[in-house]
């Protein structure tokens, strides 16, 4: 969610199968730069294979560009990258938060499995209890 | 298939300096016996063993491929892949073959090299985590909650196989069906163990 020229970013720690909890220390928040992070939800292993596949397109953006990426363009980055499996989709929903521009304005953004992004001021959420989420 | 799959009892756990690793030897065709002496856990090299369950085909065929691919790099490079780095390529060739020809294999990964021992669990899916302790099939409803109570940072080997005996002990009273032997196998830095298998009958 987002505050006064801040954002912050939230997830649960479980990885579990059916009913059985395998671990309490996953990972689904990974920070792309100082002003960019992103959190995935869904089916782990596509978590795992997204986010690889992400960090090597950011470190050649980096070595291209020489400079961070902006959230909007990363954003439409994500939702391209799973577009681009329309039929055979990552069975994941990012979560996208960071500050944009001079002026460290908020940048929020969530999307499903298809990579339909929404664009929000105050809080986005994803995840299996997406819908209490909102209610919260 | 997922049945057959589950009906693999694979534990493992990290200790001071070592991996131990058990399995128990049985080979299933439906509702006969095939094999009650059937060794689960692979030697990846001499660092690394691969415990694996899942479909006699996939079983196998997957963890020579991982087994030889690991041969390879050594054979270019010189050097031997760090348990991280194989657990991550496993990872890896697993998550490729889900959406051609998805290989019906979970596995649990320990190793000892240069930053201690690691334990990494795998499912089919190609999901991958770091972990202290885990189980594969039906023996990780039983055993989970043991090793959650018991299991500790930097156990003695006695420890660890005294630990591993209290859910062996579990599964075999427990379980559903008959008593299960169990080969159990230790990672040092000084390499692999195998210990005397664990028999049913004796437990």
């Amino acid at each position: 969610m987002a505050g006064k020229n801040c954002v912050g970013i939230a997830s649960d720690r479980r990885y579990g199968q059916y009913q059985t909890t395998i671990a309490t220390d996953a990972q689904k928040i990974w920070k792309i730069h100082d002003k960019l992070y992103i959190g995935l939800s869904g089916l782990a292993t596509d978590v795992q294979t997204f986010i690889e596949k992400l960090k090597f397109r950011i470190t050649l953006y980096q070595l291209r560009e020489e400079r961070d990426i902006k959230p909007s363009c990363f954003a439409q980055l994500v939702s391209t990258m799973l577009y681009e499996k329309r039929f055979g989709p990552y069975f994941v929903e990012p979560v996208i938060a960071g500050l944009e521009g001079p002026n460290n304005e908020p940048y929020l953004c969530a999307m499903d499995l298809l990579g339909c992004t929404s664009t929000a001021k105050g809080f986005v959420v994803g995840g299996t209890p997406s819908e209490q989420l909102y209610g919260v | 298939d997922t049945l057959s799959i589950a009906m693999d009892h694979l534990l493992g756990l990290v200790g001071k300096d070592y991996v131990l690793l058990i399995a128990d030897r049985k080979v299933a065709y439906s509702v006969v016996a095939l094999k009650s002496d059937h060794d689960k856990i692979m030697h990846l090299d001499a660092s690394k063993l691969f415990a694996i369950a899942g479909e006699g085909g996939d079983a196998v065929q997957f963890s020579e491929y991982v087994q030889k691919n690991l041969h390879l790099y050594n054979l270019k490079t010189g050097l031997p892949l760090s348990t991280k780095a194989a657990a991550h390529f496993t990872r890896n060739e697993l998550a490729t073959a889900l959406r051609k020809g998805p290989f019906q294999v979970n596995a649990l990964l320990g190793g000892v090299d240069h930053s201690g021992p690691s334990l990494y669990h795998l499912d089919y899916l190609g999901t991958l985590h770091k972990v202290n302790f885990g189980a594969q099939g039906y023996g990780g409803y039983f055993c989970y909650s043991i090793l959650d109570r018991l299991w500790k940072p930097d156990m003695s080997l006695d420890e660890g196989v005294a630990l591993m005996n209290t859910c062996i002990k579990e599964i075999n009273s427990r379980f559903l069906v008959g008593g299960a032997d169990f080969t159990i196998k230790v990672v040092t830095a000084e390499g692999i163990r195998v210990l005397d298998p664990v028999l049913a009958s004796s437990a």
